[in-house]
């Protein structure tokens, strides 16, 4: 009796291990996709972003609170750089977002923070200040609605849009 | 746009001193509401088909008891009995209630009235009685533009919280706010302004631009928001009565999370520029300009402490969000949030001992207070999203506004006003036509 129900009772914690398993299977394959797209929690892939030309993507994607240029933020505005001296008729916004995990204040400062350190780059390579204006939107315009990791990821951004 | 805010208010017998039989403790929440019975303002054939006429109501006298019961209801302190138990007509019991039946009952407290037509003004009395003393508490009559009947119930119900509380009511206020709608990504945001109920509401602009954060002048009908006219993210001050408008100051950038002084004479903001958000003030007569913080870091969301000696705002100097305090003029800057996780919108009790304020901790976000130098921190409510608490006039309620998670697919957004006591009970959805966010309360209209 009493060896039938140990062994009852190691079944069914057999079976919860099996079924445990089973999820963080499930939780890896999903952490696999998000982590092609992120590096910490900074947005590296191409989702939402557009191109001011040929090699130039718009926009650049920042850590949660920060305001920090990437490595690859940094190459994305060399390459704007060099467009805008190239087209030195237009002039950009560049536009900051937060993502809304931030209460609304603090975030339309900090896209207002995120803008300029993406135009204080620009600067840095020759584009003058008159050429860039900043707009900051907080986490009014997110690209993605989603309420999740990579969704917010791809909300924390700089885009550059033309103005002219 | 709102005409007529006058509403005569005559002393029928003055409250002579009452033995406090009836005392209703508002810091302890909601536990034990005291049973009250509204019974339906009577009101005499001739008044009732004249207001039919007027305003396409059956019987106002009953509609105004509603307006009290509900508000009564909603304050969570009080339990109004179901109108089937009641025994005495409506007339009778204004007269002289027969205190035994209402015993019966369980009512500890009733209120009786009469509203008639005299020259087409609308004229309310109402009476509060203790029905265990056997004794009239108080007695009022006023007189008002038929226009007015929604206010006229909210008066008797301030009157009524005032009396049986000891504290001032809130029910004849407003609150403005962002009507939102349209998918996440592209919402379209209105300032719109209602009833503290939510009756009467009515949208202030048409959706063309982003609003956002609208707060009201606490001594007067003027409201203070953020408005993306022309894609120019400035501060912006409103009339609500004539609905003229006008930006505030020329600053070259962005302003925005403004609030009025408690005076009502000046707008503190912030005013972003380079990558730094700095706090200023400008005084509405003679514009003079004022930089109140000096910092790279971000210091927004200012908030006067009700004597306009102090202001309470959130700054990243420490490296994360927080919650300091200065003097009025700058100086003396203290952090006063140290608890675990990010602290934001700090917002001065009315009363003058709390500050409330939105934390975010572990992913998940809340509704505090605190006592102004920090100590007693206090958590009201906990969700995936909400923020941007606001004060009733009294100080005892908070209004705030929560937004859903969205599902996998990016839908099942939501965004809705809710309110809660400061007891961290008596949670409620404050209900809106649309989509609400940014709620501001206003002062008591009336006195």
């Amino acid at each position: 009796m009493i060896l039938n129900k140990i062994f009852k009772n190691t079944l069914l914690l057999l079976a919860a291990c099996l079924v445990l398993s089973a999820c963080a299977t499930k939780k890896e394959v999903a952490t696999e996709a998000i982590k092609g797209q992120m590096q910490g929690d900074v947005y590296t892939g191409t989702d939402s972003v557009e191109y001011l030309a040929d090699g130039v993507p718009d926009r650049v994607f920042f850590a949660t609170n920060e305001s920090i240029l990437t490595t690859a933020s940094r190459e994305t505005l060399r390459a704007q750089a060099a467009w805008l001296r190239k087209n030195s008729s237009i002039n950009v916004v560049l536009e900051g977002h937060a993502d809304e995990r931030g209460t609304r204040e603090y975030n339309l400062a900090l896209g207002e923070r995120r803008a300029n350190s993406a135009k204080d780059y620009l600067m840095t390579y020759g584009i003058s200040s008159d050429r860039i204006s900043v707009l900051s939107y907080g986490k009014e315009r997110p690209v993605d609605s989603g309420s999740n990791p990579l969704a917010w990821s791809k909300n924390r951004r700089s885009v550059t849009v033309k103005a002219n | 746009m709102i005409k007529n805010y006058l509403i005569f208010i005559i002393l029928i017998t003055l409250p002579f001193k009452v033995f406090a039989i009836i005392e209703v403790d508002i810091t302890r929440g909601n536990l034990d509401p005291l049973p009250l019975a509204v019974s339906p303002l009577s009101i005499d054939d001739k008044s009732k088909k004249e207001f039919q006429k007027i305003l396409k109501k059956e019987n106002i006298g009953s509609e105004i008891s509603i307006i009290v019961e509900n508000n009564l209801k909603t304050s969570g302190l009080f339990d109004p009995l179901s109108k089937d138990a009641f025994l005495q007509a409506p007339d009778i019991a204004n007269l002289k209630p027969r205190f035994e039946d209402w015993n019966l009952i369980k009512a500890q407290a009733l209120i009786t009235g009469k509203v008639s037509l005299v020259d087409k003004k609308l004229r309310v009395e109402f009476r509060l009685w203790d029905v265990l003393a056997a004794k009239e508490m108080m007695a009022l009559a006023f007189t008002t533009v038929p226009n007015n009947w929604r206010r006229v119930g909210h008066i008797i119900s301030d009157k009524v919280y005032e009396r049986l509380t000891g504290e001032k009511g809130y029910f004849d206020t407003r609150i403005i706010y962002v009507a939102e709608e349209g998918p996440k990504t592209q919402r379209i945001k209105k300032l719109a302004i209602m009833d503290q109920d939510g009756f009467n509401n009515k949208f202030l602009t048409l959706g063309n631009e982003l609003v956002l954060t609208p707060r009201f002048n606490p001594t007067s009908q003027m409201v203070t928001y953020l408005s993306y006219f022309r894609n120019l993210p400035r501060v912006y001050l409103l009339d609500i009565e004539t609905g003229t408008q006008e930006v505030v100051g020329d600053f070259p950038g962005m302003t925005f999370a403004p609030r009025f002084s408690p005076d009502g004479k000046k707008i503190i903001m912030s005013f972003a520029k380079d990558g730094r958000s700095d706090i200023y003030t400008m005084d509405l007569e003679n514009r003079i300009v004022e930089k109140i913080t000096n910092h790279p870091s971000i210091d927004t969301s200012p908030s006067y402490s009700p004597d306009g000696k102090y202001i309470a705002f959130n700054s990243d100097r420490s490296g994360y969000q927080q919650i300091y305090v200065m003097n009025s003029d700058g100086s003396d800057v203290k952090r006063i949030s140290f608890g675990n996780g990010l602290y934001g919108t700090p917002v001065w009790s009315p009363r003058g001992d709390l500050i409330a304020f939105t934390k975010l901790h572990k992913g998940k976000f809340y509704i505090g207070v605190m006592r102004t130098d920090g100590s007693g921190e206090r958590l009201l409510t906990e969700n995936y999203y909400q923020e941007a608490p606001s004060w009733s006039p009294n100080g005892r309620v908070l209004i705030f506004y929560r937004e859903t998670k969205t599902n996998a697919k990016g839908e099942g957004f939501s965004a809705k006003l809710w309110s809660i006591d400061l007891t961290g009970y008596n949670e409620r959805l404050v209900s809106t036509s649309t989509d609400a966010s940014d709620p501001s309360w206003s002062s008591l209209l009336s006195n």
